[in-house]
């Protein structure tokens, strides 16, 4: 299948020609096919954050190229917007940037920047915000009324509205409490399985990465540390603890039982499957 | 971006310039500005830039990021000039083109404008390229010390200056963060009409205004917890004390400003 977003060898500098003069991406390359639910995780100034802004042209690589569907987003640059409606980007604590009266016209900010009007308009609003679990009695009040994980559903789906090919979200559940970050995860799987949508989501929570992703993309001071399966990646787990980043909690448990002597794969990253895999031992008779 | 923009921005080093009392640094700058108000003829000119060029050269700081520092006001010098330009009046003009005159005074006059707008903003940019907002308020503060006793708040305000000063980048990267923002949604800040653009920088205002007045009430919260009352009876942790290479650098300022004052005065 033809990839859907292709990245060949991004560098990004930011400050050129001044003593602040840092990469905070560094020949990077990695494609993203369509459909696919790409994690991305790495440690604060590991560059995640500059790398997703490349992927709906806020940025522009210093050099490198990005391609949609194969085709040099910046071939154009007058018809950046138009990439912008494609992926479509919510940054890190989105709810900051709400600024309408009504939450309903928030959401429809985006959808109505691509000249969407009328019935059309109305639909994506509503669906967006049934996606994202805004509830309908939230959709004539004050963005500013509602609680911190309501904004963040409210902002969620002004970037839904646009109904993007790709959805890039940055650190979606920072700063929620475990309902709420278990709820948004939920809803953003939804998405993914119900329109078939690319997902790439940035986060340092291993588990959340772990539970979620088909793909991990490890990056560490500005280049891909890894790039896998979540199996692939956490097989990995002391390079990954070496590296200063974390191990999803159930990896380590089974760590820890593999350096008893109990027979486990060390690398699981689901509860259930060690949950598998124990039972599987008491079966064979196997000393636990 | 945005974050080009270097007003009061502090450029770590540890040069004798970084080194210098902030309190020197504000009286070299103010003999400075006085000289170069007072500098009439090429020479006086001369030495100032002189002097500036020693000052870069020994700071490190970039030219070019000096050089940045001038664009925002890149209008103001190119007005200055065109005002200047045109519009100095005289005897005898070299070029006359309707209301429009150019004359060799006004050539004159223009140039020198220019140099001194420049030269000014370079030499005050230098400061603070050099001087960390924090200590830049405590020599203010300090200077200003003698004030209080013609009821001056001279420690609100240096108070006041130095949050303003330290939350100029934050401002400005969140300005950047929203603007990221409304752009991934398809704002579009570049094409319209006057009316249209305002109306396109709603959605940055609203939200920066709000993280702003959040900002302030949680400044005002931690500072309270820390029990912050005002200036009376607060003690310093780092107390300033003069130096003598303070002392050799305001010798030198004084006597660069003497030497402009009295070429002014009398010539060559």
């Amino acid at each position: 299948m033809e990839p859907i977003l292709q990245i060949q060898n991004l560098t990004h500098t930011y400050s050129a020609g001044t003593p602040f003069q840092r990469s905070a991406v560094e020949d990077v390359s990695f494609s993203v096919s369509p459909g696919e639910f790409l994690g991305v995780i790495g440690h604060t100034g590991s560059g995640k954050s500059t790398l997703i802004q490349h992927l709906n042209g806020l940025l522009k690589p210093t050099s490198g190229r990005v391609l949609l569907e194969g085709k040099d987003i910046w071939a154009e640059p007058k018809k950046i917007r138009d990439v912008r409606f494609r992926v479509g980007l919510v940054f890190q604590y989105p709810e900051h940037q709400l600024f309408e009266e009504t939450v309903y016209k928030d959401i429809s900010f985006g959808p109505s920047n691509m000249g969407k009007a009328g019935e059309e308009l109305d639909r994506c609003v509503r669906e967006a915000a049934r996606i994202a679990g805004v509830r309908d009695e939230h959709l004539e009040k004050s963005p500013f009324e509602l609680s911190g994980g309501q904004k963040r559903r409210v902002a969620l789906a002004g970037v839904l509205a646009m109904e993007p090919e790709v959805l890039v979200l940055d650190e979606p559940t920072a700063g929620l409490d475990p309902a709420g970050r278990e709820n948004l995860m939920a809803n953003i799987q939804d998405y993914h399985r119900l329109r078939g949508g690319t997902v790439i989501l940035v986060s340092h929570s291993m588990d959340e990465i772990a539970r979620n992703a088909d793909r991990i993309l490890v990056l560490k001071n500005a280049h891909i540390l890894m790039d896998g399966t979540p199996a692939q990646v956490f097989a990995r787990a002391e390079e990954l603890l070496g590296a200063g980043l974390d191990v999803p909690q159930i990896t380590r448990v089974a760590m820890a039982l593999a350096k008893r002597g109990v027979p486990v794969d060390p690398a699981v990253y689901t509860p259930e499957d060690l949950e598998r895999q124990l039972l599987a031992l008491g079966k064979g008779g196997a000393p636990c | 971006m945005l974050k080009d923009i270097t007003l009061g921005q502090f450029f770590p080093g540890d040069t004798v310039a970084h080194r210098l009392d902030p309190r020197t640094k504000i009286l070299l700058v103010l003999f400075y500005i006085v000289a170069l108000f007072m500098a009439k003829d090429l020479f006086s000119y001369g030495l100032l830039a002189l002097t500036l060029a020693v000052c870069v050269r020994i700071s490190r700081v970039g030219l070019k990021a000096l050089v940045r520092g001038l664009r925002p006001i890149l209008f103001i010098i190119v007005f200055t000039a065109v005002l200047n330009l045109f519009f100095t009046p005289a005897e005898a003009y070299l070029l006359e083109w309707g209301p429009l005159r150019i004359s060799a005074a006004g050539i004159h006059s223009a140039f020198f404008m220019v140099l001194r707008i420049m030269m000014l903003i370079m030499g005050t940019f230098l400061m603070t390229y050099t001087t960390s907002p924090i200590s830049l308020t405590d020599g203010l503060e300090r200077l200003m010390n003698g004030l209080k006793r013609f009821r001056v708040p001279v420690h609100e305000l240096a108070m006041m200056m130095s949050i303003a000063l330290r939350f100029i980048p934050t401002l400005i990267e969140e300005t950047d963060k929203i603007m990221s923002a409304q752009k991934a949604r398809g704002a579009d800040f570049e094409s319209g009409n006057l009316l249209e653009k305002a109306r396109a920088l709603l959605p940055i205002l609203v939200p920066l205004f709000i993280s702003a007045f959040r900002r302030a009430d949680e400044l005002a919260t931690a500072m309270e917890c820390r029990c912050y009352h005002g200036g009376e009876g607060r003690t310093r942790l780092h107390v300033l004390q003069y130096q003598r290479r303070d002392a050799a650098a305001l010798i030198l300022g004084a006597a660069v400003m003497a030497a402009v004052i009295v070429l002014g005065r009398f010539g060559l």
